[in-house]
């Protein structure tokens, strides 16, 4: 059995199903995230993990323990809130402390303890400040300090990097990175932030409406997408409608409308998929190329974003414009092409 | 020019501030500053026959400070406004407490809880007395239960009766600042508290009392300061052995005449409670900074 492990848990609230019926595993020391658009269910989720919300069915075991019926003070687990619930009536070095006095750790041993981490979130020095008297950032790091300092088997994170205005959301992400190697506790974060979710962490689940979608590494989760809500919900995607032709050892053949029939590897294609099905072909902006020869379109958007640009392309019967990204040719007309081997085809439903 | 539009506009801003301010400056100086200014020269006066003798003195202050029967006075009216207090505060809380975290309609619980306030402060010292009297609803009760042979005397006319009565006047002027500083408590604080190790009863003592304890003071002060000074409650139900310092300065203003006298009472025993009151608040403080 895997480190964390969450089978067949449901939880309705007032009729509606929040969380249904999910399974999850979590390996030891893995940087795992819940991401999902906001009601999908991830935070009541980690809230069962963290036992403020009992699962109306299934179980959540932690290190091979049931923690049905554990209150959350009794759990392995501690947790980074959306808010930092900093205790305002406490300073810096006494919040941190919070959870340790109880321990019967001497005088010494703690006041070690909390420098310890107060060097680690990069905090030295600032023990003494009043809890009002700290910027966003320094919340941030005191509500981390406070859950790691207790050595929890289990760090759970809801939307911890939220409330940062962008530049200090992307300095932390590195930084949470690090202080999740350095410790080498098992982080469990909640994001409806798709690129924190990919730039953080070993795997990640994408929920939607209670359910998980699909559960893999950031690349995998980009390249091989197993249904178009998990393809749109991470980064942009161009979806064309098509009909499966024929499907061989190796290759499946579609008839792709605008794109003509196009031949795909195999693995390009999610399993299941048979002959007269219809799928839809998916492909990143940044796979559609500029050629001399192609579809022709005109370019209806265009943003500049240094290196390359971002540009939205007409093509004529599609209502959709295509989403490109790469060097934006000169004038307003281009043809582009769609490389075979770039594009994949998902379920149509679903 | 930027600087100096600054300035004119804090000059506009202060004055606006005055021009707000101005009605309750005119009826607060009307009302407290001038009369507690006369009261002041009052006390520095002594009394003959109808009017005042010329002259300043501080013979009523020697008078107030060094007779026994008034340190007495003092001392009582301090204990039971004191127990007043821890009495009206501590079943204040739990009360407060359930309404801000457990009850489902709040409104409606503050509505319940005030409805007694709705009526003459008069009436419910009344009704306290018919509860408490000889003939009362306690004594006829166990009597008619047979539990005692003939009324209790002591129920009524003594310290204890003043302190119930005025616990139970001055109970929603508790329950509103404490639910208030109750409600306003980041829930998120009481689950970071259990998430990080304490079980109910310690994440209370950690973090909802002294994050509740501003509420706790401002109705301790509620109460404490005027119950020091109330008369009409001791007059009522006290009887002799429950009377408090406000029962001889109002004999002193009417039935004796002595006003310097009574003056200089009222002064020391405003001093007293400013005192005491600081004293309280400084320590409520201490206590609550005192949690780790």
């Amino acid at each position: 059995m895997s480190f964390l492990s969450v089978s067949q848990v449901s939880k309705a609230f007032g009729g509606a199903r929040v969380v249904d019926a999910v399974d999850l595993s979590v390996e030891r020391g893995m940087f795992f995230s819940l991401l999902g658009p906001s009601g999908c269910g991830k935070s009541t989720l980690l809230r069962m993990i963290a036992g403020f919300e009992t699962p109306d069915h299934g179980i959540i075991t932690i290190d091979g323990v049931a923690m049905n019926g554990v209150p959350p003070n009794l759990r392995p687990t501690n947790m980074v809130f959306q808010s930092y619930a900093i205790f305002p009536h406490l300073n810096v070095f006494d919040n941190i402390a919070y959870g340790l006095r109880k321990s019967g750790l001497s005088s010494d041993e703690l006041r070690r303890k909390v420098e310890a981490m107060l060097a680690t979130v990069r905090l030295e020095g600032l023990g003494a400040r009043a809890a009002d008297q700290l910027s966003g950032g320094q919340r941030q790091r005191v509500a981390l300090a406070r859950a790691l300092v207790r050595e929890p088997k289990v760090l759970l994170l809801d939307e911890p990097l939220g409330a940062l205005d962008k530049r200090l959301r992307e300095a932390m992400q590195i930084e949470l990175r690090a202080i999740q190697r350095k410790v080498g506790i098992t982080f469990v974060l909640v994001t409806h932030d798709q690129e924190e979710a990919l730039s953080l962490s070993d795997r990640v689940a994408v929920m939607s409406g209670g359910r998980i979608l699909q559960v893999a590494s950031p690349r995998e989760l980009y390249d091989r997408p197993n249904c178009r809500e998990v393809a749109d919900f991470i980064g942009e995607i161009n979806f064309f409608h098509a009909t499966v032709k024929e499907v061989t050892e190796s290759s499946v053949t579609v008839n792709g409308g605008l794109l003509g029939i196009v031949a795909l590897p195999k693995t390009n294609v999610a399993n299941g998929i048979t002959a007269g099905d219809h799928v839809l072909l998916a492909i990143r902006p940044e796979h559609v190329g500029i050629a001399p020869q192609g579809l022709s379109g005109t370019i209806a958007a265009a943003t500049f974003l240094g290196e390359r640009s971002h540009f939205h392309v007409k093509i004529p019967g599609r209502t959709e414009p295509i989403a490109v990204s790469g060097q934006a040719p000169a004038g307003e007309s281009v043809s582009l092409e769609f490389p075979p081997e770039k594009l994949i085809a998902l379920p149509a439903t679903g | 020019m930027r600087e100096r539009g600054g300035v004119a506009d804090k000059g506009r801003n202060v004055r606006q501030g005055y021009a707000l301010l101005a009605p309750t400056l005119v009826v607060v100086g009307l009302t407290l500053a001038a009369p507690l200014g006369l009261l002041l020269i009052t006390s520095l006066k002594s009394q003959s026959g109808i009017g005042f003798e010329a002259g300043w003195t501080l013979a009523q202050y020697s008078e107030v400070l060094g007779r026994g029967s008034y340190r007495i006075l003092f001392a009582r009216s301090v204990v039971v406004a004191a127990l007043v207090t821890a009495l009206t505060v501590a079943l204040a809380y739990p009360m407060a407490y359930f309404v801000a975290f457990h009850a489902r309609r709040k409104f409606l619980w503050l509505i319940l809880l005030t409805i007694p306030f709705w009526t003459s402060y008069l009436l419910r010292v009344f009704a306290w007395k018919i509860i408490l009297g000889y003939g009362g609803v306690i004594n006829s009760g166990l009597l008619g239960l047979g539990l005692i042979a003939e009324p209790l005397g002591s129920l009524l006319y003594n310290p204890f009766a003043v302190v119930v009565t005025l616990a139970h006047a001055w109970a929603a002027f508790a329950i509103l600042p404490i639910y208030v500083s109750l409600e306003k408590i980041d829930r998120s604080l009481l689950e970071a508290g259990s998430d990080l190790g304490d079980s109910k009863l310690r994440r209370f003592l950690r973090i909802t009392l002294p994050l509740s304890m501003p509420g706790v003071i401002g109705a301790a002060i509620l109460i404490f300061v005027p119950t020091t000074g109330d008369f009409v409650t001791p007059e009522l139900v006290g009887g002799p052995a429950g009377a408090m310092i406000a029962n001889i300065i109002e004999t002193q203003f009417t039935q004796v005449g002595n006003w310097p006298l009574g003056a200089a009472l009222a002064l020391v025993s405003m001093t007293m409670v400013a005192v005491l009151a600081g004293l309280f608040v400084a320590a409520a403080r201490a206590a609550a900074r005192a949690v780790r």
